[in-house]
């Protein structure tokens, strides 16, 4: 069975806010496939204006349009086809195994009353193999690490086939080798990504643009080469960054050395 | 530079095609078909076993005959006849329906509100099933006749599955364990104030106060049948179609709606349905315990977590449990009827101290 990847969507945010100021007008412009990575403090409207794309808050004023339509104008199942979600909520224990919260993600595509069709089951290993889980499929998900639970949830989110992936600090809680791999696996599934952050660390290799939120408000979009200066960490975090310290080490994953290596 | 999907990551898909969908069909269906054959043998045996012994070749003929009374010629007495099909059937059928009832509405509570500990019995809503049935025969009289005490049930229950929603949100109640400490604060009340409505309603007020508490069904009727019988028909059919959704719903309320899923909207109704289904089988049996607790665990255990699977299978399970405890409650202190609330608190206090043990470890 052919299973094309889905077309990646062009997200385009104009002047959307949301809450009385807790998040100010936001515009920004994202071409399709390109990954965007939202950096910001806690608290600096990170989660909110991912809520905003993900169609979970209705925003105050602006919108938010997803290949040139509105998100919020669109019913909630058309927008469920072509934006999924990586969020930090994690499923509670009733028992669930891998390949059935993996299976969720095809609800959206799904008619009322019928049941999964081969297309969905071929989707579903498809979505398994990519983030490497099947021998992981039968298995209750409550057995499994932190680690494998994240692949479980970007797993669920690339068998919704989405054209852009919304991700809601898609490291936390994970170890320095989990959140290399995760992050390497998001840039690799193909789709528009929006990831929120708060590891500056990692935004290196993993996004191609940047936005800065701080207090609510956009400090700064663009390339990621342009915008992540000390002069801006130094407003967002309100810490001083030293461009190369003594004792800071730049992370990879081992098969990227060897790669290297090799070469 | 941008990843693209490489052939090899594509290829062990192939290979393990046919692993998912493969597994033990044969065996999960034949575990349906074993459930169904148990449940028939249980009403049987429910039928057959009382003060009066009757041989299981009696029941099923009796049965046979009003079926179809040119199948089988009677070689029993009126009086069997009249045991086994006036008052045994429709007591064992009612067990099997609120069993089958209650365990659904518990399995669906506890996607719900993602609370492993949910029951109807528990979140307070069987109170408020049972103070609506005694609002009808004590006070307000069958102004719309046999539909009118379970559909004051129906009410009650919507009422006080209402008034523990808004006192756990008021009171910040999120988790799971405050959830359940409001609803079996509400159930107290609302069942002292039910208990208010019989003393000041029913001159054998303490025997009445004991039925509703402690459930029963020694008032089973063909005719009282039918409610239960369509509500919860009706019900599963509903609850299965969203199986997926109550699936989705376990993870979060943000991801289901990810999903498409109208979460707030999808809740209450799933909420409105439960109470529908509370309130009907309270209204013929009282208020039993435990059984939408308990059942729910058991069956994933041995079917796994998703909700296509377990509603049904819950579903046998409960009939199967309360058709039992039934036979427990008439049997144990014969010819005296038992309370079957009675036999389900033992099991299912016991059931419930195992469960936070299990939660405290995990």
């Amino acid at each position: 069975m052919s299973c094309p990847p889905p077309a990646p969507a062009a997200l385009r945010l104009e002047q959307i806010a949301w809450g009385d100021g807790i998040l100010q007008p936001v515009s920004l412009s994202l071409a399709p496939g390109r990954v965007l990575g939202v950096l910001g403090a806690n608290g600096a409207g990170k989660s909110t204006l991912l809520r905003l794309i993900y169609r979970f808050h209705t925003p105050q004023s602006g919108r938010a349009l997803l290949d040139g339509q509105d998100v919020h104008a669109m019913p909630a199942r058309a927008v469920a086809q072509r934006v999924a979600a990586v969020l930090q909520e994690q499923p509670t224990d009733f028992a669930l195994t891998v390949a059935e919260i993996v299976a969720l993600g095809r609800a959206p595509h799904r008619r009322a009353l019928s049941g999964p069709s081969a297309r969905d089951a071929h989707v579903v290993e498809h979505a398994l193999a990519r983030l490497s889980l099947l021998d992981f499929a039968q298995r209750p998900f409550g057995t499994l690490s932190g680690g494998e639970r994240q692949r479980v949830m970007v797993a669920r989110a690339l068998a919704q086939e989405p054209g852009l992936i919304v991700l809601d600090e898609p490291t936390n809680h994970l170890d320095i080798r989990h959140q290399l791999e995760v992050l390497r696996l998001v840039r690799g599934l193909g789709a528009t990504v929006v990831a929120s952050l708060h590891d500056l660390n990692l935004v290196q290799g993993f996004a191609d643009d940047l936005l800065v939120l701080q207090g609510g408000r956009a400090l700064a979009f663009g390339p990621v080469a342009q915008v992540l200066t000390p002069d801006l960490i130094a407003r967002a975090f309100g810490v001083r960054a030293h461009p190369r310290g003594p004792a800071q080490f730049d992370f990879s994953l081992f098969d990227d050395m060897q790669q290297e290596r090799q070469a | 530079m941008r990843t693209t999907p490489s052939p090899e990551a594509a290829a062990p898909v192939l290979a393990t095609q046919a692993r998912l969908p493969a597994l033990a069909r044969p065996v999960r269906q034949g575990l349906w078909g074993l459930g169904l054959v148990a449940l028939a043998l249980s009403i049987s045996a429910a039928v057959s076993i009382g003060a009066v012994s009757i041989p299981l070749g009696t029941v099923w003929g009796v049965i046979a005959n009003r079926v179809a009374p040119s199948l089988v010629t009677p070689d029993w007495s009126a009086g069997r006849a009249a045991i086994v099909w006036d008052i045994r059937l429709p007591r064992a059928l009612l067990a099997a329906l609120v069993g089958a009832g209650l365990a659904l509405v518990g399995a669906v509570l506890q996607a719900v509100t993602r609370n492993p500990l949910a029951d109807p019995h528990l979140l307070g809503i069987s109170s408020g099933a049972a103070f609506g049935a005694i609002l009808a025969l004590l006070h307000t009289g069958m102004f719309l006749g046999l539909a009118t005490v379970p559909l004051l049930a129906f009410l009650g229950a919507l009422g006080s599955t209402a008034l523990v929603l808004s006192v756990a949100s008021f009171a910040q109640a999120t988790s799971a364990d405050r959830l359940v400490l409001t609803g079996v604060a509400v159930s107290f009340i609302v069942m002292a104030l039910a208990n208010v409505l019989i003393f000041l309603g029913d001159p054998r007020a303490a025997h009445t106060v004991v039925f509703w508490m402690l459930g029963g069904f020694g008032l089973a009727q063909w005719a009282h049948l039918i409610w239960p019988a369509l509500i919860l028909g009706m019900a599963a059919l509903w609850f299965r179609a969203v199986a997926g959704s109550l699936n989705a719903m376990t993870i979060g309320d943000e991801t289901a709606s990810t999903l498409g899923i109208p979460v707030a909207r999808f809740r209450i109704t799933c909420f409105v349905v439960a109470a529908l289904v509370t309130g009907v089988m309270v209204a013929f049996s009282g208020v039993i315990g435990f059984v939408g607790l308990m059942i729910p665990h058991i069956v994933r255990l041995v079917v796994g977590g998703d909700n296509a699977r377990v509603l049904p299978a819950a579903m046998l399970v409960g009939a199967i449990f309360l058709v039992w405890a039934d036979i427990v409650a008439r049997t144990l202190m014969r010819p005296e009827d038992m309370p079957i609330g009675i036999v389900t608190g033992l099991i299912g206090g016991v059931f419930f101290i195992w469960l936070l043990r299990r939660r405290a470890r995990g």
